[in-house]
């Protein structure tokens, strides 16, 4: 936690623990969500056991509890207790909390730009956007086309999901960077299939 | 709730409302409302300024209301935190009398004085800070102040600026229907998913909670900080006021007290409505009489678009909360809007459950600041807020296109961090522009403030690495911190608040109250030593007539002359000091008299006292 692993306040080795085993003062928090919330770099998680955790921290580091402590507390109080918001967002989510890890095993894991086409879709994605042109020009024979295509895509989500969770077994098995080249390859393809998926979704349902 | 009071108290729970005000507390027996001077538990969060400065809040600023308007102001609530051209719609329906040089902050013209709104506010936390004092017979310098869950980033700071200059050290804004959550103990059922619907005088909030073992996490907040009773009243007084100039062929709306008359005779209308299915709106104004029948029926079609409003963000809500309707345990009903039955119908309809009308709808957002103010106290250790921010947090990028850092509905302490660098070579500072909202573009969002990233060492482009850390905290309200990644060192930001009071101008209020408060007490002082200077004076001309006053020498008598021509010379002058001491030197002149009095009525007295 401190640099040096001792008590800001009594100076006592804290031994990595978030409060001081002597003095009982909170440290500063570590900014890595795995490391704050005390669990292992899986990418499989309980997230029952996730909330729990959650919530058992909360008590333990939100700022209400801090109000009648040192300004150094109230500030790793703040500190902690946003890294933990932070983390359980973004860990709850299974997308996310992949993001998350490629993103701390240093992968870019910037934005896709919507107009690399993953190459196995390019003659689906050609044929939707057909429909979905004719669409909004007010044809709607190509509704049911468009309803197909929702079904198609819905599908391949579930492929796609169904390929994220082996990654995470595999990764959590023997963590590496090859299973996370692998996800980052899986999530990017994910992300281009939802995107379509929300616009084919639009338009069918134009009021939501 | 285990409540333990072996901890420092007097930290006080405010609802600072847009139409009453609120100061609550709690004790062994729960958390209970501090009434006002006169009994009453409401204040009404109207402030007159008098001609002498004297400010008047409350009640008696309320019947100011008819007689001096142009120095009486309410409903100042709708104003916090917002720019000239965000309010114009206000500007029409109430009486906002706007002062010149409002383009940044707005002020108002009260009397010969401008004010901020949160200056007017802080007369009415002043007022409720003054009588939880005199309730408790202590000071009473902490508090927790409850604003509407869908207030922005300025309308938050507006409310902390206001209880500063109150003098009150603000320990924690909460979102109302947050607290009135808290007030309704729901943790007795252990876990279960909440509604609070919360329409007040000017605000309406829809909060969705999940409750685990005392743990209120929000999972989903949405309103309108412009919705509320007050809309309901504006549109019966606007047709009550055709109403009239058909019957009277007179055009009242021009009439400030007349209009504020009929104000309350439609507000009275509508509050009887609520319990009895036809009222009569009735004024009766410089001897002529209105009186016009309304029905439940009519009212309810009348407020349908209104009732309608809240309905869309309840709708938004449930969608952004992640549950189902059906998911829903229970639903509390907060806000004296609520007692309208076609509110409750309207709830009942959409949650498909009966919603809790139990407590005060008035007072339980007061009531849940007050079990705030215990946890913040360490009186209460078995339950937590987990709040969120209700709007997403944004910074401008090329093209005016907002790029979100903070979503909406994250829980809170939430945070995000940005590297950012300069453009041109020997760049010094870069500006970030920060927003709130959920649209795209920067034009549509509402701009917070330009953080200026000042000081920065000169070298070529894109190679200074600043990483920028947005942080917003428990009370809702936006930290930047800035560090230098090269040299670790903090950077200095200087912050441009694009809708309310800098830090200075804050300074400034408190100080100018500060001083106000010395300068009452100075007053007060000169009074106090004048009225000590009657009581001499008086006695003095009393004991000329004693025979004791001819024992005295000629001396003495010349010396009590002079000490009595003295006095009176400063008793007009608003000079303490001096009076003081004219008035000790007028006592040590007449001690002899006095002396002399004393021992002829200890004579007196014994000779007359029967052993």
């Amino acid at each position: 936690m401190s640099a040096a692993g001792h008590c800001w306040q009594c100076n006592q080795s804290t031994s990595g623990q978030l409060f001081c085993p002597a003095c009982n003062s909170l440290q500063p928090p570590p900014n890595d969500y795995y490391a704050l919330l005390g669990l292992e770099r899986k990418l499989n998680l309980n997230t029952q056991a996730l909330q729990q955790r959650f919530y058992e921290l909360s008590r333990r580091l939100h700022p209400d509890r801090f109000m009648q402590r040192p300004v150094e507390e109230r500030q790793y109080s703040l500190d902690a207790s946003s890294i933990l918001n932070d983390a359980y967002r973004t860990l709850k989510d299974p997308v996310k909390r992949a993001q998350y890890v490629l993103k701390q095993a240093g992968f870019d894991v910037g934005e896709q730009r919507s107009k690399d086409v993953p190459p196995e879709l390019l003659e689906e994605v050609f044929e939707l956007n057909m429909a979905l042109e004719e669409m909004r020009g007010g044809d709607n024979s190509a509704r049911p086309q468009l309803e197909q295509a929702e079904s198609n895509f819905t599908r391949m989500m579930t492929d796609v999901d169904r390929q994220l969770e082996s990654l995470f077994e595999k990764y959590d098995r023997s963590p590496s960077r090859d299973p996370l080249s692998e996800l980052r390859g899986v999530l990017n393809r994910r992300k281009y299939i939802q995107n379509l998926l929300d616009e084919v979704h639009a338009e069918l349902t134009p009021d939501t | 709730m285990e409540i333990d009071f072996n901890v420092p108290a007097h930290i006080v729970g405010i609802d600072l409302g847009t139409t009453n005000s609120l100061v609550a507390f709690m004790d062994l027996t729960g958390p209970r409302i501090v009434p006002g001077a006169d009994g009453d538990k409401l204040v009404p969060s109207v402030v007159s300024v008098q001609p002498d400065g004297e400010i008047v809040v409350g009640n008696p600023a309320r019947e100011l209301l008819l007689t001096q308007p142009e120095r009486t102001v309410y409903s100042v609530k709708r104003l916090m935190g917002r720019g000239l051209q965000d309010v114009q719609d206000e500007l029409k329906l109430y009486p906002f009398h706007i002062a010149p040089g409002s383009e940044s902050v707005i002020h108002l013209q009260l009397g010969d004085r401008t004010y901020t709104p949160p200056e007017i506010s802080a007369c009415v936390l002043r007022q409720l800070k003054q009588n939880a004092e005199k309730y408790f017979g202590a000071e009473v310098p902490k508090a927790v102040i409850t604003v509407p869950a869908y207030f922005n980033d300025a309308q938050r700071q507006a409310t902390k600026d206001a209880g500063r200059i109150a003098g009150l050290e603000v320990l924690r804004l909460v979102n109302e229907p947050t607290a009135a959550s808290l007030a309704y103990g729901l943790d007795k059922r252990k876990n279960g998913i909440v509604a609070v619907y919360d329409l007040g005088g000017g605000t309406f909030d829809i909060s969705i909670l999940k409750l685990q073992d005392g743990i209120f996490e929000v999972l989903a907040t949405n309103g309108d900080t412009h919705l509320g009773g007050d809309d309901i009243d504006n549109l019966l007084l606007r047709i009550a006021l055709e109403d009239v100039a058909g019957e009277w062929g007179q055009d009242l709306s021009t009439d400030n007290e007349g209009v504020q008359r009929l104000r309350r005779a439609v507000i009275h209308a509508k509050e009887r409505l609520s319990f009895v299915p036809a009222t009569n709106i009735e004024l009766e104004y410089r001897g002529k009489k209105y009186q016009r029948e309304i029905r439940r029926e009519l009212f309810d079609k009348l407020i349908t678009p209104i009732v309608d409003r809240t309905l869309g963000p309840c709708r938004r809500c449930i969608q952004d909360a992640g549950v189902s309707v059906d998911q829903i345990d229970e639903v509390v009903m907060v806000g004296g809007s609520t007692r309208i039955p076609l509110v409750l119908s309207a709830v009942e309809n959409l949650f498909r459950v009966k919603p809790h009308t139990e407590l005060n709808p008035d007072e339980v957002v007061a009531l849940g600041a007050a079990v705030q103010a215990a946890i913040l106290s360490g009186a209460v250790q078995d339950k937590l807020l987990l709040d969120v921010t209700p709007l997403s947090l944004g910074i401008e990028t090329m093209g005016g296109v907002v790029s979100k850092l903070i979503h909406r509905n994250s829980t809170i302490p939430a945070s995000a961090t940005e590297n950012f660098t300069t453009g041109v070579d020997g760049q010094r500072n870069v500006l970030i522009h920060v927003v709130q909202g959920e649209r795209e573009l920067v034009k549509d969002c509402r701009s917070l403030a330009r953080f200026d990233l000042k000081d920065i060492d000169p070298m070529p482009a894109g190679m200074a690495r600043i990483e920028v850390r947005f942080l917003i905290d428990a009370n809702g309200i936006l930290n930047v911190t800035a560090r230098d990644q090269r040299t670790g060192k903090e950077h200095s930001v200087d912050v441009k608040p694009s809708y309310g009071l800098t830090d200075e101008q804050v300074e400034k209020m408190i100080q100018e109250s500060v001083e106000k408060a010395e300068q009452d007490f100075a007053e007060r002082q000169v009074r106090e030593a004048r009225v000590e200077a009657d009581t001499i004076l008086t006695a003095v001309e009393k004991a000329r007539r004693h025979d004791a006053y001819f024992e005295l020498t000629d001396d003495e008598r010349a010396a009590i002359d002079k000490a009595v021509n003295e006095l009176l010379l400063v008793y007009h002058a608003d000079n303490l000091d001096l009076i003081l001491q004219k008035i000790e030197q007028l006592n040590q002149a007449t001690q002899k008299l006095a002396e002399t009095m004393m021992n002829t009525a200890v004579r007196g007295a014994l000779k007359g006292t029967k052993i």
